[in-house]
């Protein structure tokens, strides 16, 4: 006994389609199947079909890497709380449910293909400051640096951010606040974060603003859909941290 | 050995994406503190608590038309008289004056510039009604409320402060302006009055704690006793505010 549903699926053949919203019926879908499994079985009806398969990003599939994350039904990853679209099952919709699945939108992630965004926008806030400048060489003892629990754990809550972008696609201002504070946080709670500080909060916030992601006005729209449940002190953080640089 | 690092050194700036120059001052440095999208917020957060300190006074001065005319008259004329004989009449008024317009001046710079900076970060729109899952009514009215209460500002500035558009004219007391301002014939005054007030407890049921959490001075525990003050100070002043012009309608200040 398998589902039947309507999906209405954003396609758009190239950066520079205007693309459209084309509505599919998928047919004899499990409840155990994941969301991304669904859009296999459409996908490998629009091959024998000899139609071009909805394009989407996806790796793991294990909620992970960050990498799937689509729009449902106006929600960022879906309305199931703390999940990534690839953990989402078919059993948490209804039989013969319409469907809506759209692409991350913001500015700064141009649509590749159908619901494949370009993030690469993250990767240069990354490079802009997410790391510690560190001797290298053999790994030093666990405990040569002492860290207090409570900042071990809270680094921790900060560091599960797996990049996905959700956080973006929920905003109404389309601001990556939570993912640059989530980035921020987890650094500068630790001893190694801290000779790198203040230039840090400094430069991602504003590889964030040159990058052309809004701002925040503290709607909680981020956290609520985050599949990692970053919360929204981080962002108290990198507010703290970003104006105690500025001085 | 070990390797020194220079302080700063590593976190140098990115090339910006392709097509978009990073925005710099004329002197070519990055954007700067007021440039910045976090900048911005701050100035909105220091102003917008200038404005709450202001209208708390300013809510407390109306509670005197309760005393008769006198005592609010007396209050008026104390605010202007306030400073002497150190300073001359009216300087501390126009300082706070001067104050206020600058704080409501540039917390509209800030939310304009942001809601620009907002809309040209989502140029194509969801097809599906983005269903919001945070919840809360208040932080969706900011942006239109603030438009009302800023139109009701100078409305009210005509109305009760310079007696332009007032009943009783410019040469009247302002106890005369209150009340012939609220007279009955005059509802529509009062609902817009009603209608602004209420934006305002709106405003600050979010934008009290926000002002918090966008200075970095939330986080953790605080959000539920920050979230609990700022309803309860917007519930406190809509209600303060409100009890005047109903006086006035029913005749409990005439």
């Amino acid at each position: 006994m398998g589902m039947n549903l309507t999906l209405k699926v954003w396609r758009q053949k190239g950066p520079e389609d205007t693309g459209r919203m084309v509505t599919y019926r998928v047919e004899d879908v499990s409840p155990d199947m994941s969301f991304l499994e669904m859009l296999d079985v459409l996908n490998e009806r629009l091959i024998l079909e000899g139609d071009d398969p909805v394009a989407f990003d996806h790796d793991c599939r294990e909620g992970i890497c960050g990498m799937c994350g689509m729009v449902i039904n106006g929600v960022a990853h879906g309305e199931q709380v703390a999940t990534t679209t690839c953990q989402l099952h078919m059993r948490h919709f209804e039989d013969n449910a319409v469907i809506t699945i759209e692409p991350w939108r913001a500015a700064p992630f141009p649509v590749v293909k159908d619901l494949v965004v370009d993030r690469s926008a993250f990767d240069r806030i990354i490079q802009a400051g997410g790391f510690v400048s560190v001797p290298a060489g053999s790994a030093p003892d666990a405990h040569s640096v002492p860290v207090k629990k409570v900042d071990a754990d809270a680094a921790f809550d900060a560091a599960t951010c797996i990049g996905c972008g959700a956080c973006v696609a929920a905003c109404p201002n389309g601001s990556a606040s939570l993912f640059t504070a989530a980035k921020i946080t987890h650094l500068s709670l630790l001893p190694q974060g801290q000779p790198e500080r203040d230039s840090r909060a400094k430069a991602m916030v504003e590889q964030m603003d040159a990058e052309g992601f809004g701002g925040c006005t503290n709607t909680g729209e981020c956290t609520a859909v985050c599949p990692k449940g970053i919360p929204l002190d981080t962002i108290a953080q990198m507010n703290r941290d970003y104006l105690k640089a500025s001085k | 050995m070990t390797a020194t690092i220079e302080r700063g050194s590593a976190t140098a700036r990115v090339n910006p994406p392709a097509g978009a120059a990073a925005k710099t001052t004329k002197s070519g440095r990055p954007g700067g503190l007021l440039g910045s999208s976090n900048g911005k917020k701050a100035v909105m957060a220091v102003t917008g608590a200038i404005l709450v300190l202001f209208l708390i006074v300013h809510m407390a001065g109306n509670l005197k038309s309760f005393f008769g005319a006198e005592s609010f008259n007396a209050y008026a004329e104390f605010l202007r008289t306030t400073g002497e004989p150190i300073l001359p009449r009216r300087v501390v008024l126009t300082v706070l004056e001067v104050v206020l317009v600058a704080a409501v001046g540039l917390h509209m710079w800030s939310a304009v510039s942001l809601a620009r900076r907002a809309r040209k970060a989502r140029p194509v729109k969801y097809a599906a009604k983005r269903k919001s899952q945070a919840g809360g009514y208040a932080v969706h009215t900011m942006r239109y409320g603030g438009v009302i209460i800023a139109l009701f500002v100078i409305w009210h500035l005509l109305d009760m402060t310079f007696g332009a558009v007032n009943p009783a004219g410019r040469d009247s007391t302002p106890y005369e302006r209150l009340v012939q301002g609220f007279d009955p014939s005059r509802w529509w005054v009062t609902v817009f009055y009603v209608v602004a007030v209420i934006m305002v407890g709106l405003h600050l049921r979010h934008g009290l704690w926000s002002a918090f959490q966008t200075l970095g001075l939330a986080g953790g525990r605080s959000y539920r006793p920050l979230k609990g003050i700022a309803a309860a100070i917007s519930v406190v002043l809509v209600l303060g505010f409100l009890t005047v012009p109903v006086a006035v309608m029913v005749g409990a200040i005439k």
